[in-house]
């Protein structure tokens, strides 16, 4: 097999602990006609080289903008307004459209919630896997061989076979199994999955994340897996990141953050899981309130207003990301050893 | 996600809307301008014209424009800029009028053929097919042959040739809604048909028809210049467009200004009326354009 | 006496012409459902479990006379009404209603949430005003002042209240919710089930959930079915199915519904394969070609419907 880009560009960078994305201080926001929407605010975030991140939050916490960021698929009236995203040397927040097309689908790919709107329908999965091998100089027989070998890769039955068929031949479930393998395929650094099985039923969610486990252990890439299902994110991740309202609010390694919530949002999430809750009962619990209005973002802490441990000072000052045991930081000023000694 | 961002916020009005839209798009400020000032100068033009578009030997004959003629004299020497505003709205009242019934025959044989039965909706495709397959111009000299030139019969070759356009975005629209979780819900709660029909489902297709419909004005205006042109639809010495440019065509080696004052227009309503349905769009369903 | 007593309910798609089917000697249509019994009572929550083709929402389909059932039985209130004219539905439909999956997606897009949530009272020939659209929404705690908003101006939990509010405008005796917290995220999905308790609480409402969220049947339904390939494969009160499944493919759901504890996480029996099409069933037991235990008799010999002690499963060697 011919050594592609990827690999070889990821050999200049030490592979020691470095990260292999390092976000700081990011923000994006939105130009809507109801006024411009801080969408991403001062993100700092590191995507570990080898390891699965998983972006846990609800809807309008901003996990998907800071994926698409991260791949330079942010809609028309987004705009990078600070910070960077470096990898390997490289600025992905202020990169022009020429720049994503040499690392995007090499360096970075992406799988998507629904797997039928990511295939193209009128071509057949043999060549669409064929023809994103366009960069490779190796002939068309080796190309078929290597599509063969990657769907042999993500399990599915009698792969060859299924290079001649159309992608609304395939189930849903099978479907996302072939857009990983052509995510995979050009052996990419970082794979990003924007909630790849919300779409599936829970037997096949399973099946795809256990597949994306062996998948990443085999292949040795990052992965950072954006979803709302506790569940999941708990089965796959090796870190986490807990968004809330365009801010990172907890990180930290998925053992620790699962246990030991140090967030009030996160332990409130946590709470609401219904997954969670051992006892059945008919009383389920629910976080009262709103998302801020991210158009003019509260001063102090964003969650303040439906957070059950507020005080004084959460509502002045902005409480920065405090760091706990073992590198878990939380972005709350309970975590502030200075309140605690008081 | 933006969506999901969005959603939780206040919806603004539909001026706050087309205000944003608007600031961030020239072309369709200039479209709408041009559609306003297109339409004004049609509702108002006994007012506007400085002569009477049909008075012959209001100046010289063939003059270039000048002061007392904007846009010159033609060859009988009636003005050109009275007989151009006059010309608009004829063309205004064809495009209003043909495209009006053209809608409304489209709308209601689109709904049957999306709902109806199976049988009558292949039997209504076969007809809007049959009827795509002319080419305009063709259709409306055959039927100019069977019931003679008249206004009234441009007006009628542009609704037919028009229905089976609208007929089938209707029904495509009707077949995607049919099933839509809130058609079902309101049948599972019992509702009538009429109720169904004028207020759940209407609403939901006339708008990109409308949009469609606002770029097809330019098209109707051309085929009504076009048969006119052809002497095959409004009749001299009334001043459509196209009596306009075939007037001028005879005598353009004497002057030029008859067929260029007739042209200017066509392609001021074209673009202006392009411009406007593409805003109009943006503002309705801005996902389409951030797809796109 | 029973609300809802359905016998052996049997629904049928059409798969292709008849012509076509003739000419190629297949049958020209398929069992979606096949052989479906269950009963409700008032008051209670019943529990309709399965992945997308189980045909678990064509059950409620058929219920609320969308699609027609074949060869069966459904009781509703004392009346047969598997062959209801149109003006016996009409009468019926005050008496159940549903909530649907899409929670602004069913709400019609241009009425505001005063005439949606008052549409079944002015179908009615109902007064559908101003009180009725404000004690509507007060009953689902939704402020006044939402009833001048469209559809596309609600956040879905507040979307998912209006079509809660709509499905007891009538109040009914049935309530039928097909993925209730569908499309809802964590914080809210407890608010609408809390909503839904509180509404059963007070007006005795009997609930039919179809669902494929196992954690939701768990806290908020009586009684359980799990339905596969268009059959039930277990039924029972839900705690003690959650407790000891007797059906292998209710055991692999109940295991692939991770309860986000990291070190749970060898623990999981995977199921291999895809649920099969209903057009080409497998012989013998439905579940057999993707059951980890699986023996010879499973392929040949299929499971007839065993109840004892208030629970139904059908597997020949139930776990």
């Amino acid at each position: 097999m011919a050594p592609s880009t990827a690999t070889h560009q990821a050999g200049e960078t030490p592979a020691n602990a470095c990260p292999l994305v390092s976000i700081e201080e990011l923000s994006v926001d939105f130009d809507t006609p109801r006024g411009t929407i801080h969408a991403l605010r001062n993100i700092s975030l590191e995507v570990p080289k080898g390891k699965v991140l998983g972006l846990v939050g609800e809807s309008g916490c901003g996990k998907s903008t800071l994926a698409y960021s991260m791949i330079g698929l942010l809609a028309e009236n987004a705009k990078v307004t600070g910070g960077s995203i470096r990898m390997g040397g490289h600025d992905l927040a202020h990169f022009k459209p020429k720049a994503w097309r040499k690392l995007r689908g090499t360096r970075i790919s992406m799988i998507f919630q629904d797997p039928m709107t990511s295939l193209n329908p009128v071509t057949t999965i043999g060549k669409q896997m064929i023809d994103i091998q366009y960069r490779e100089p190796v002939r068309r027989a080796e190309k078929r061989s290597r599509a063969i070998e990657f769907l042999e890769q993500v399990q599915l039955p009698d792969a060859a076979a299924k290079l001649d068929v159309y992608p609304h031949q395939l189930s849903g479930g099978m479907r996302q199994r072939v857009c990983i393998a052509m995510a995979l395929l050009t052996r990419p650094d970082l794979l990003i999955a924007d909630e790849p099985t919300t779409a599936l039923d829970a037997t096949l969610e399973m099946q795809i994340v256990i597949l994306l486990r062996e998948l990443q252990e085999k292949f040795g890439c990052s992965v950072l897996f954006v979803s709302h299902h506790l569940g999941t994110v708990s089965e796959l991740c090796d870190e986490v990141a807990v968004m809330y309202a365009g801010e990172v609010v907890e990180r930290g390694a998925v053992r620790e953050v699962f246990h030991a919530p140090r967030h009030p949002y996160t332990q409130a999430l946590f709470d609401c899981d219904p997954a969670r809750i051992r006892q059945a009962t008919r009383q389920l619990p629910t976080i009262p309130g709103t998302l801020p209005d991210l158009r003019r973002p509260p001063e102090g802490c964003a969650f303040r207003a439906r957070c059950t441990k507020a005080f004084s000072r959460c509502n002045a000052e902005h409480p920065p990301l405090y760091a706990a045991e073992q590198g878990q930081v939380a972005r709350c000023h309970l975590n502030d050893p200075a309140e605690n000694a008081a | 996600m933006t969506d999901a961002t969005q959603s939780l916020l206040p919806e603004p009005g539909l001026l706050a809307r087309s205000l944003h839209v608007l600031s961030g798009n020239r072309t369709g400020v200039i479209g709408f301008v041009l559609v306003a000032l297109i339409v004004g100068s049609a509702i108002f033009a006994p007012w506007i014209v400085p002569y009477d578009p049909t008075a012959i030997m209001t100046g010289p004959r063939m003059a270039p424009p000048s002061a007392e003629h904007w846009l010159g004299t033609d060859n009988i020497g009636r003005d050109i800029f009275s007989r151009v505003i006059a010309g608009g709205r004829i063309a205004m009242l064809v495009a209003a009028a043909s495209l009006t019934a053209a809608l409304s025959a489209g709308l209601l044989l689109g709904l049957i053929s999306g709902l109806g039965p199976r049988w009558l909706d292949n039997l209504l495709l076969l007809i809007f097919d049959a009827l795509r397959s002319f080419p305009t111009i063709v259709f409306g000299l055959a039927v100019v042959t069977i019931i003679g030139p008249s206004l009234f019969t441009v007006m009628l070759v542009v609704a037919i040739t028009s229905v089976p356009i609208y007929a089938r975005i209707v029904r495509t629209q009707t077949l995607a809604l049919k099933n839509a979780e809130f058609i079902l819900a309101e049948r599972a709660m019992g509702v009538g048909l009429p109720r169904l029909l004028f207020v759940h489902m209407l609403p939901n297709v006339l708008g990109p028809l409308l949009i469609l419909a606002s770029m097809d004005v330019p098209l109707v205006i051309a085929t009504e210049a076009g048969l006119s042109f052809l002497g095959m639809g409004v009749r001299p010495p009334t001043p459509s467009w196209g009596v306009i440019l075939n007037d001028g065509y005879n005598f353009i080696r004497n002057s030029p200004w008859p067929v260029i004052g007739g042209s200017i227009p066509i392609i001021l309503i074209t673009l202006g009326f392009t411009f406007m349905g593409e805003a109009l769009r943006d503002i309705f369903d801005p996902k389409l354009r951030k797809a796109g | 006496m029973s609300l809802l007593e359905v016998t052996d309910l049997r629904i049928r798609y059409a798969r292709q012409g008849r012509l076509k089917a003739a000419l190629r000697r297949e049958s020209h249509d398929f069992e979606a459902v096949c052989g479906v019994s269950f009963t409700l009572e008032p008051g209670q929550t019943l529990g309709l479990v399965g992945e997308s083709g189980s045909g678990k929402s064509t059950i409620a389909r058929a219920l609320i006379g969308l699609k027609t059932s074949s060869g069966c039985s459904i009781r509703f209130d004392g009346v047969d009404i598997s062959g209801a004219s149109g003006r016996d539905w009409a009468r019926l439909r005050r008496k159940m209603s549903m909530m649907w999956q899409d929670p602004v997606g069913s709400l019609s897009p241009r009425l505001t949430v005063k005439s949606l949530v008052t549409e079944p009272l002015r179908i009615n020939g109902l007064r559908a005003g101003q009180t009725e659209a404000e004690r509507l929404l007060g009953l689902v705690g939704l402020p006044a002042e939402f009833a001048t908003r469209y559809p596309h101006q609600l956040s879905g939990g507040q979307a998912r209240r209006v079509g809660v509010a709509r499905a007891l405008a009538l109040d009914p005796k049935l309530l039928i919710a097909d993925e209730p917290t569908a499309g809802l995220d964590m914080s809210v999905q407890g608010e609408v089930l809390n909503l839904l308790t509180e509404v059963q609480a007070r007006s005795g409402v009997a609930i039919l959930i179809i669902t494929h969220n196992l954690n939701l049947v768990r806290h908020v339904t009586d009684q359980m079915a799990i339905m596969y390939l268009g059959r039930f494969v277990e039924q029972g009160p839900t705690e003690q199915v959650f407790a000891h499944p007797k059906h292998p493919y209710t055991k692999a759901l109940l295991a692939a519904n991770p309860g986000s504890d990291p070190e749970a996480r060898d623990e999981r029996i995977a199921l291999s394969g895809e649920v099969p099409s209903p057009v080409n069933r497998p012989s013998g037991c439905d579940f057999h070609p993707r059951c980890p235990w699986a023996r010879e008799a499973c392929a040949t010999r299929d499971p007839s419907w065993v109840e004892e002690d208030g629970r139904g499963h059908r597997c020949l060697f139930p776990l």
